[in-house]
């Protein structure tokens, strides 16, 4: 008996006294093992007396479960501190930067392009477009500018050499091209918007030989200077995402239109930061007006029963304006600097529901 | 356009502001562009008393001021010599600023005295460049008067913007006759009489063009003889007219012509008479002929520019301007004064051509009012006799001018249905009287004569324009324009869509978008397969983007070596937009093109970034074309792209060899070297044009999903092939074997070296079975895989690698 309690207080001793896997494992083999000092004994139980068996069995049991569970948690807790001891050698420093990933980016024209169409869309208009090469006849014959008007001199317009029959092509001036090309090919009623590349031979600190316009035009038998000026300023409201803002119609001239009119919108200027909708300001954003019976005549839609208007603006203007991007020129420079500060998120595609601007 | 408020006084009288002026002007189409009001950036500068100018105790120059404002009294330190005691001056107090030295007064100390605002120098105030000393007023002058308004600098300038349409506004009357017809005012007519000839001109007048000319560059010309006149400095009245709009005072008979021109719109001329030989004759000039103008120019005359000249040469440029040698001067006693009408087109050719711009082209290229020759001869005659004196003959004149005359009419309905306000009636006739038409109301419409002064006008829509803009475009209400749909139906057609997918695709690839010009410079596009002379620009606005891009590539290439020079190597561009290949409308093609450029990734504490090679561009291009609906997975990829590619590592996509999708690879080093821009580069162009757009539109249903429950079976093998051999031919032979059991073939290893000996390839690939019905015996496994030997060493010529 005192063997039994002595054995035990050895083997827990020993057990107590192991640092690692290994020298547990030999524990458990000197022990437990099928020569162990435990199972020794057990195999002496069937030498021994049904009464004394009956005694010593038990407190057999009871003694290969103690050592046993003590084996147990020792291995629980070796494996613990290796596992703390593993972690610990793992620490990285998690303030390092990152590994380099590219950001792609959206160009703010095509940017704000998405966004005006997708405004123009919510009121039913569809997107036409034409060849950024184009002739006399859609350039200015058919929108009734004339010969010799200013506007076809060299020193406005781009030409490709004279053809034999003593014909000029000529990059667009104006995406109004495109308002004859459609109303030629098309029967009326229209409503479209055309985004696109034009072309004036202008280069200066706000001019550049090429940028972009969106032009609108919407032809049927009723629509008047007042729905001209609805659609604008649901434009203007959804575009600058304002509640409201103040418009002035004044009287202009383009050959195209008759009546013609120009529009501003209250602004205010703050150093180089502008704040539209309201203000002391005027800013003038966009041209427009009925369209010029002539134009219709000259497209073979009869002016007596249709009629219409158009309106063009400057895509990378408005894009200035709104996102107080200060140079034009920048636009097309390519500086990757430029393109990451102003550019857009691919997946921030603009839409009505989930908002325009970003 | 300028003129003072004064100025326009003359011709309307108003009580309206300056601030409401400017509204209704804008208003009616007559845009402000800018109005300068010296009396109020002047207000706070005040007549004042200096009651007291003592010694300052430390300065010898400076004295101490005791100053009476009007406002209570302050002290200022002076240094003005000027400054004494009992004077009157001018004075700014503290807060105000001071425009001649561009400063704002602030209380101060100076040299240990307290001063308050200023004593002011007439350039101090910017008014003029005196600064002998401070201003000093009469005695007599009330103290707290406006120094604006004593001065007469209280005439607000105004600037007006003049579109094409409006040449009547040319000149203060017409202005004036614009806003009185918006009845902002009464309109004075000017004096016209007609001044009696007293003896017949010694000068006579000819037009002289060949018969074919048509139309006259010079269709009517009048000129009258004054003798006896005296030139010399204009009265301050007139020179203070000419000064307050910019122009320079010269002489009575030079002023008067300007005067003129910018008052009633009607340039003039006037003449030595005892320069001129013989009579004056309006033709065309000789070839080669010169001028030399009165800007002190000698210009060179082509058979095409029409000259006022006499028996000996020419003596003016007809409407642009007169010639320097019959111009007048101090000595001038007889004069000869034309007034005539010039060709817009005329004018405009040869004012261009000679580079020429005068008040006389600017107004005669837009128009002269025809009906208004006569007058204009009248009232710089009289204008002549006030001021220098002298005796007129009779007018002499030969041509009649155009045909101006037009009738048009207005259906009063078309106002409400094209402008979208309703206008009574009677106003319509009210406008358009007072702008010079002649309405007569028949009822449903409105006939009118058309002024000689609105040449603009032709049609019923310019009738609708002239009643609306005078009725005010604000006060057209805001309709609301009809929704054709509930809910908004799709804008753009599948093509367009695509374009837009695209962009945000490559951008989501990590790529950034750019945007260049449609024009490069003739060497580039030469780099790129060249440019027909048709997409040459006959007028390019300089000679480095003279020609239609053919290809997206150059400008993306030239942006790299941008952004390289400013010290960026990793650079990830595209575009996507138009190339030009004929001067036609399907000549433009649209296109997708990018660049890679450096390395993936960067120089980072984890490793040096990859460079890029070929296949991230090929991988580029393939996603992109996915991502647009093209047919990625089965299109062919061969060998064959452009020249300006490396010609071992660029690939073509494409759905045989006519129909092209998309090309890539690493940019040739000649191409680069030539841009001198630092290399590799790799690129890719798909033409967008050319992907067919997915079939079915309109159908959204997937087809259904077949996946497998069944154990799927991989399989290694290597081949020995010749190094020519294609991944491609390989994976396709494998596939091949058994195209329902394999879903997926790929390399997973490539080997050349001396274990396979020279000139071959080792290449590993793995196959994926994925059975559908029954998990697959080890025989039929053994059985695809013979088969996929099979395949490959036939079609490729290689070996299985034992």
């Amino acid at each position: 008996m005192q063997d039994i309690n002595k054995l035990e207080s050895e083997l827990l001793a020993e057990v107590g006294n192991v640092k690692d896997l290994d020298a547990l494992e030999a524990v458990r083999i000197s022990a437990l093992g099928k020569k162990g000092q435990v199972s020794l004994l057990m195999r002496g139980l069937g030498q021994m007396a049904p009464e004394e068996r009956q005694e010593v069995a038990p407190k057999l049991n009871q003694l290969k479960k103690t050592i046993s569970d003590a084996i147990d948690d020792a291995k629980a807790a070796l494996n613990r501190a290796a596992m703390e001891a593993r972690l610990a050698s793992e620490r990285v420093d998690v303030t390092l930067p990152v590994r380099p990933e590219n950001k792609g980016r959206i160009h703010p024209i095509s940017q704000v392009t998405d966004e005006i169409i997708e405004i123009f869309a919510d009121m039913g208009f569809t997107i036409a477009e034409g060849p950024d090469i184009e002739d006399d006849f859609h350039n200015f014959t058919a929108l009734n500018i004339p010969p010799e008007h200013p506007a076809r001199q060299m020193h406005d317009t781009f030409y490709l050499p004279e053809k034999e029959d003593g014909s000029r092509q000529v990059l667009r001036t104006h995406t109004s091209s495109v308002q004859i090309r459609t109303m030629e090919s098309i029967k009326p009623p229209h409503r479209i918007v055309v985004p696109g590349r034009t072309y004036r031979s202008d280069s200066d600190q706000t001019h550049t030989p090429m940028f972009n316009q969106i032009e609108g035009l919407v032809i049927d038998k009723t629509s008047h200077m007042g729905h001209l000026k609805g659609v604008l300023k649901e434009f203007c409201r959804a575009y600058f995402e304002v509640d409201d803002v103040e418009m002035r119609f004044r009287p202009s001239y383009f050959p195209f239109t008759e009546p013609s009119a120009e529009m501003d919108i209250r602004c205010t200027f703050a150093g180089d930061h502008i704040k539209v909708g309201e203000g002391d300001d005027w800013m003038e954003i966009l041209g427009c007006g009925m369209v010029n019976p002539k134009v219709l005549a000259h497209c073979g839609i009869d002016p007596n029963e249709y009629q219409g208007f158009a309106w063009g603006m400057g895509i990378d203007r408005i894009a200035m304006l709104k996102y107080g991007i200060p140079d034009l020129r920048a636009f097309f420079d390519c500086d990757l600097r430029w393109l990451k500060h102003y550019g857009f998120v691919p997946l921030d595609v603009p839409t009505l529901g989930g908002g325009l601007s970003r | 356009m300028k003129f003072t408020v004064s100025w326009l006084r003359e011709y309307l009288e108003f009580d309206a502001s300056l601030d409401e002026l400017s509204e209704k002007l804008t208003s009616i189409g007559l845009e402000v562009e800018e109005i300068v009001d010296r009396a109020k950036e002047l207000e706070a500068f005040k007549v004042c008393h200096v009651l007291k100018a003592e010694q300052h105790p430390d300065a010898d120059r400076l004295r101490v001021c005791q100053v009476e404002t009007g406002d209570g009294v302050v002290q200022v330190v002076c240094g003005a010599p000027n400054a004494r005691t009992g004077m009157k001056g001018v004075f700014a107090p503290s807060g105000v600023y001071v425009p001649g030295t561009d400063l704002l007064l602030k209380p101060s100390k100076i040299r240990g005295v307290e001063s308050n605002g200023m004593l002011v120098s007439e350039r101090e105030m910017g008014v003029s460049n005196e600064h002998d000393g401070i201003i000093e007023m009469p005695e007599d002058t009330e103290v707290g008067l406006q120094y604006a308004k004593l001065a007469g600098l209280d005439d607000p300038v105004v600037e007006i913007a003049i579109t094409p349409n409006h040449q009547d506004a040319l000149g203060v009357f017409g202005i004036a006759r614009d806003l009185a017809a918006a009845n902002f005012g009464t309109l004075k007519t000017p004096n016209l009489d007609p001044v009696e000839g007293q003896f017949e001109s010694p000068i006579g007048v000819r037009l002289s063009f060949p018969k074919d000319v048509t139309p006259l560059p010079c269709s009517r010309f009048l000129g009258r003889y004054v003798r006896g006149v005296k030139n010399g400095p204009s009265p301050k009245w007139l020179q203070d007219r000419l000064i307050s709009i910019g122009l320079r005072p010269i002489s009575i008979l030079v002023d008067i012509t300007n005067f003129v021109t910018f008052d009633l719109g009607r340039p003039l001329h006037v003449f030595d008479a005892d320069k001129l030989s013989g009579d004056i004759q309006p033709r065309l000039a000789k070839e080669g002929e010169k001028l030399l103008a009165l800007d002190g120019e000698e210009y060179s005359l082509s058979a095409t520019d029409c000259v006022i000249a006499d028996d000996a040469a020419p003596q003016g440029l007809g409407g642009i301007m007169g010639g320097e040698l019959s111009g007048c001067s101090d000595d001038t006693v007889n004069v000869f004064i034309e007034a005539a009408l010039f060709d817009p087109i005329a004018v405009a050719t040869t004012g261009r051509r000679l580079g020429i711009e005068s008040d006389a082209r600017y107004r005669f290229e837009r128009g002269v009012d025809p009906g208004f020759v006569e007058s204009g001869m009248e009232v710089a005659t009289r204008l002549v006799m006030q001021l220098c004196g002298g005796e007129p003959s009779h007018v002499v004149s030969d041509g009649n001018g155009p045909d101006w005359a037009k009738k048009v009419t207005l259906r009063k309905s078309r106002v409400k249905e094209l402008g979208g306000v309703d206008v009574d009636p009677a106003e319509m006739l009210q406008t358009l009287d007072r702008l010079g038409f002649n309405p007569v109301d028949n009822g449903e419409l409105i006939s009118t004569d058309v002024p000689s002064w609105r040449m603009d006008i032709d049609g019923e829509a310019d009738l609708v324009e002239e009643v609306m803009r005078i009725h005010g475009y604000d006060n057209i209400p805001t309709v609301p324009l009809p929704r054709l749909n509930a809910v908004a139906t799709p804008s753009v057609s599948p093509k367009q869509r695509r374009v837009r997918t695209a962009k945000r695709a490559l951008a989501g690839r990590g790529m950034i978008e750019a945007v260049t010009y449609s024009f490069l410079p003739s060497d580039q596009a030469a780099l790129f397969g060249g440019v027909k002379p048709e997409l040459v620009l006959a007028n390019p606005i300089s000679a480095d983007l003279d020609a239609m891009r053919p290809s997206l590539l150059p400008n993306l290439v030239a942006a790299a070596g941008r952004n390289q020079a400013r010290g960026f190597n990793d650079i990830s561009l595209f575009e996507v937009a138009g190339t030009y290949h004929s001067d036609q409308p399907d000549g433009q093609q649209t296109v997708a093109a990018g660049i890679r450029a450096g390395a993936s990734g960067g120089r980072h504490w984890d490793g040096a970034g990859r460079a890029y090679d070929v296949f991230d561009v090929k991988a580029d291009v393939l996603d992109l074309l996915d991502a647009i609906g093209g047919p990625a997975a089965t299109a062919q990829i061969v060998e064959g792209a452009p020249e300006w590619y490396h010609p071992g590592r660029s690939g073509v996509i494409q759905l045989g060899p006519q129909k092209r999708l998309a090309t890539f690879g690493e940019l040739h080093p000649s191409v680069l070297d030539a841009m001198k821009v630092k290399g590799p580069i790799m690129a890719f162009e798909l033409y967008l044009d050319n992907v067919p757009l997915p079939k079915a539109q309109g159908k959204t249903a997937r087809d259904p999903l077949k996946v497998s429950d069944y154990q799927a079976v991989e399989r290694d093998f290597a081949f020995v092939v010749d190094v020519d051999v294609t991944a491609d031919k390989i994976l396709r032979a494998a596939r091949g074997a058994d195209k329902k059991l394999i879903t997926d073939a790929s390399i997973f290893d490539i080997y050349e070296g001396e274990r396979i000996g020279e000139g071959m390839k080792s290449v590993a690939l793995s196959i994926r079975l994925e059975p559908l019905d029954k998990t697959l015996t080890d025989d039929e496994i053994e059985a695809v895989a013979a088969k996929v030997i099979a395949n490959v060493e036939k079609s490729s010529g290689g070996t299985l690698r034992r």
